[in-house]
């Protein structure tokens, strides 16, 4: 016989953790750098095929919103890098205690912006 | 795909306002998840003004004093009321825990009480475990080994070895870890859950045990175990301080290692 019985409410009212949003962070995140990915390859591409298309994508990434996006993926990537450090440590068994946990996943959220400003002013100085 | 909203049944609906008849200066409203199966209803949230001033410190004497004083029609499961059972899990402001040794003290503003995320709701505060309790029986929760009949032995334990089993042994199977845990909440029908693994770990690693390759053989599936990312809200919730994500850890590497 199937149960009626109504489900008792979930993420709705599920308090969250400095964990649980990091996990669900590093999970949107790697989606977003997968498509980032396939983008960047497209571009390196459409540079090949031509000096024309060059100049229409540093058009493109000159802009305000090509900035904003540049910006945004080397944060992505950024914050990737340190959680899966995080989860390397994780599978070769330290780091479980809770304190640590939490510890560790403030650094690297801090940490993936200092990264993000420093891939910043490299890119802008040196390339 | 997960369903991230409560069906159209589960969702939940303004309820009875109950009114402090005691004049006292010290309420406090608590909000209280609310559903009689007879009523055929959808679940709904009434709020209690409760005189703390004549009130226990737990969350547990809350609930207590809403029974006995103000609505005798309210529903909760308890027993020891000591932390033991592990009969009175619940979520309380958010996060699940024992109401019994959760002191409502520590939540400022309204208290928020709800049954365990993600169970079929049997009344009120009563989630509904089957699931869970199949889950753990199909781990085998038991200590296996090769002797029979009359050559029975007294199995020995060293000291160290028995060390192993320290925050592990103390789980009361609350499944305040389990309910937590949002991969369980989306595949709660085949992953194990964290109140489980941690379990099939300890008799993994109990040194008398005579079935561990075996044990391990039946855990390393793609659902049954790896639907743990290491979100740690089951570590986060742990009544008693365990640690599930570890356990669920140190299986992963067992399976990798050996």
């Amino acid at each position: 016989m199937e149960n009626n019985n109504p489900l008792s409410p979930h993420l709705q009212i599920y308090k969250w953790q400095i964990s649980s949003l990091l996990s669900i962070t590093h999970r949107i995140v790697g989606v977003v750098n997968f498509f980032a990915i396939i983008l960047i390859c497209l571009w390196i591409g459409f540079i090949i095929s031509g000096q024309s298309n060059y100049s229409n994508i540093s058009i493109i990434l000159n802009s305000s919103f090509g900035k904003f996006l540049a910006i945004s993926l080397c944060w992505t990537f950024s914050f990737h890098i340190l959680n899966e450090i995080r989860h390397l440590c994780w599978d070769a068994g330290y780091g479980y205690d809770l304190k640590i946990a939490k510890i560790t996943g403030v650094l690297a959220l801090i940490g993936s912006f200092i990264l993000t400003i420093l891939f910043y002013i490299l890119g802008r100085n040196f390339f | 795909m997960a369903q991230f909203n409560l069906p159209q049944n589960s969702k939940i609906e303004v309820g009875k306002y109950f009114k402090d008849k005691t004049d006292s200066k010290n309420l406090r409203k608590i909000n209280v998840y609310r559903w009689d199966p007879s009523s055929g209803k959808n679940p709904r949230i009434d709020t209690y003004e409760v005189d703390m001033d004549n009130c226990g410190p737990k969350v547990l004497d809350i609930l207590f004093k809403i029974k006995n004083d103000i609505d005798s029609s309210l529903t909760f499961r308890r027993s020891c009321a000591h932390g033991v059972c592990g009969s009175c899990a619940m979520n309380i402001d958010g996060v699940n825990g024992l109401a019994c040794i959760k002191s409502h003290t520590d939540i400022s503003g309204d208290l928020n009480i709800y049954p365990l995320p993600h169970l079929k709701v049997v009344k009120d505060l009563i989630g509904d475990l089957t699931t869970l309790y199949k889950q753990y029986e199909s781990i085998q929760p038991w200590l296996k080994v090769d002797q029979t009949g009359e050559e029975k032995n007294e199995l020995k334990q060293s000291q160290k070895d028995r060390e192993k089993l320290d925050g592990y042994y103390e789980c009361i199977l609350c499944a305040c870890c389990s309910t937590s845990c949002p991969s369980y909440w989306w595949n709660g029908d085949k992953y194990l859950g964290p109140a489980v693994l941690l379990q099939a770990y300890r008799w993994i690693n109990d040194s008398r045990d005579g079935d561990k390759k075996e044990r391990l053989k039946k855990v390393a599936d793609e659902l049954k175990l790896y639907r743990c990312h290491t979100i740690m809200n089951c570590t986060n919730s742990c009544p008693k301080g365990l640690n599930p994500a570890k356990a669920i850890g140190s299986i992963k590497k067992m399976l990798a290692t050996s």
